[in-house]
């Protein structure tokens, strides 16, 4: 027990709780922290359109994913749920790109991508298409929508994942009650799965909310925030200012906005949690 | 699973598989590309770019192996995950044990900081941890300086998996093993333990392969002939950015050993989750 909570203790309540103190010094990293400025780094970070913007990303990718990522993961998943020939191996097929590292996931991707040499350009004329100018990644109305679905092509796997395991757990009584009905395949997966897999669609809903909230890695090796800060995300925001620019109150502040940003979405969901699970149990 | 059950509206038709086809061509398609490319050369890759090698050239997977860099990267990954791992899982049994078989004021409560951890998003206290490690425990550039915060990190869902494991083992055998007079360090060595593996191995891979995949954390605090795999693929891509094959031959490998251990264990891990979660 309490190595545990040595460990945790030293290097992650630590962490935060010198990042909050670090939030109110203006402080460039050498030196003792002493240049005490209140709240002027909250004013800096939350005035700045780079933030701002930043926010907003974080909470596209919040949205899309849950608009485009859980149809098609449940899509999938019911698909996968059928008693097709292979079916382990596509499972395991659709979980690859989950388990790569984002950076090397994103590595590749930056290949694919690359204007004139990369393929996905190649693809495009060849259906007859022109592909930017500037490629995927460097037009700035094109890079987030592009990161996206990077980011879903490698995050789908782990949707299906979950919503296979929690469609297992649906009996097959239900099925066959559904069939002797007369109901269609469609109808019984809308009908009868899909209120079941109610659970497990809310777990996913959530690591999916922290994991786009925090997103840092596939930004940060794809486009580095750029171009003209069209990605930039909280996290490589504050990784910026800290680690390149040296401005640790700022980076510091940012740190406290990401984090309270979380909690309060994590507070909304227990809320939705709740409510939800009551409209269940009528 | 048996083939024989049926389930109903079991089987797909040609537009089942026609999807599935589809997916499994967009999932797989750019990790077959990049191992493909590898074989190519970069003038094959300019000129058509959506083509097989033709012909087939080793010289890009061979400079991979032949350069020390790529070694050197590929042992400091191993050291890291291998430490993370052995520190992450012996705390987290050591804390989920008293958590999971003991009665104590504390005991809800003290779970709660660990369910807490699990929300924290580690990119909060990136730059603290940087300024802490670096300059006052001074393990700036060193395996142990990554590897013990991302035990730290990994400890919340360690103690979450492991304590329902623990808890599910039947008081009784506990007794019985007290009556023969084992110790309570007997009991947890020799007892506990061995029935909670499952739960152990699921902890133990998804440390390790979260460690080997680790990104931020190392490229604040590692640098030069100290990077890891992840880092040294992102090197290597921006500083040969012209060698495109190169760089693809580079990566097809680094991804190897996480996908092989992922993929050999998918089993055992998923059916961990699944019995942390029933618990």
């Amino acid at each position: 027990m309490t190595p545990a909570l040595a460990l945790m203790g030293v290097f992650v309540v630590w962490p935060i709780v010198s990042a909050v103190r670090m939030s109110f010094y203006r402080w460039k990293g050498f030196g003792p922290m002493e240049d005490f400025v209140g709240l002027r780094n909250y004013g800096r970070v939350l005035g700045d359109d780079v933030f701002r913007d930043a926010v907003a990303h974080n909470f596209v990718i919040v949205i899309a994913s849950v608009v485009v990522q859980l149809p098609l993961g449940l899509a999938i998943a019911m698909l996968l749920n059928r008693n097709i020939r292979l079916r382990g191996l596509l499972r395991t097929v659709v979980f690859v790109p989950y388990v790569m590292a984002e950076v090397i996931a994103a590595v590749i991707w930056f290949q694919l991508l690359q204007p004139e040499y990369g393929v996905v350009d190649g693809l495009i004329e060849l259906v007859g298409l022109t592909p930017p100018e500037q490629g995927f990644l460097g037009t700035p109305e094109l890079a987030l929508p592009t990161l996206f679905v990077v980011l879903t092509w490698k995050y789908l796997g782990l949707a299906v994942l979950l919503f296979l395991a929690g469609l297992q757990g649906v009996p097959d009584e239900l099925y066959e009650a559904a069939q002797l009905d007369g109901a269609s395949w469609w109808r019984t997966q809308l009908r009868v799965a899909l209120p079941l897999l109610g659970p497990t669609i809310r777990t996913w809903l959530f690591l999916s909310m922290i994991g786009s909230l925090q997103q840092f890695d596939m930004v940060w090796v794809l486009t580095g925030g750029g171009p003209a800060n069209a990605t930039t995300t909280m996290a490589t925001y504050l990784i910026n200012q800290g680690t390149q620019r040296h401005n640790y109150g700022i980076a510091g502040a940012a740190s406290v906005v990401l984090f309270l940003v979380s909690f309060v979405m994590a507070l909304a969901y227990q809320l939705l949690i709740l409510r939800r699970d009551t409209v269940v149990e009528r | 699973m048996s083939t024989r059950r049926m389930r109903p509206f079991g089987a797909g038709g040609p537009l089942t598989y026609g999807i599935a086809l589809v997916v499994v061509a967009l999932t797989l398609g750019p990790v077959v590309y990049g191992a493909l490319g590898g074989f190519r050369s970069n003038e094959q890759l300019a000129t058509d770019p959506a083509g097989l090698p033709d012909p087939w050239l080793l010289k890009n997977y061979n400079g991979v192996f032949a350069n020390p860099d790529f070694w050197r990267y590929a042992l400091n990954s191993t050291a890291i995950a291998v430490i993370t791992t052995v520190v992450a899982v012996v705390c987290g049994v050591m804390a989920a044990y008293p958590l999971a078989r003991y009665q104590f004021r504390l005991r809800e409560p003290l779970f709660m900081v660990f369910v807490l951890g699990l929300l924290f998003p580690a990119a909060v206290a990136i730059i603290p941890l940087f300024i802490l490690v670096t300059r006052d425990l001074e393990m700036g550039n060193t395996w142990w300086g990554v590897a013990l915060p991302q035990a730290a990190f990994w400890l919340p869902i360690t103690v979450v998996i492991l304590r329902p494991f623990l808890m599910a083992i039947p008081k009784e055998l506990e007794e019985a093993a007290l009556m023969d007079g084992a110790s309570r360090v007997g009991i947890f060595w020799w007892l506990m333990l061995p029935l909670s593996r499952p739960g152990l191995v699921t902890v133990a891979v998804l440390a390790f392969v979260g460690s080997w995949n680790a990104y931020l954390l190392p490229l604040l605090l590692l640098q030069q002939d100290m990077r890891t795999l992840p880092l040294g693929v992102a090197d290597y891509s921006t500083e040969h950015s012209a060698d495109t094959a190169g760089v693809l031959a580079f990566t097809s490998i680094a991804m190897i050993p996480a996908l092989v251990l992922f993929l050999a264990l998918q089993r055992r891990i998923v059916g961990g989750l699944q019995g942390a979660v029933k618990g």
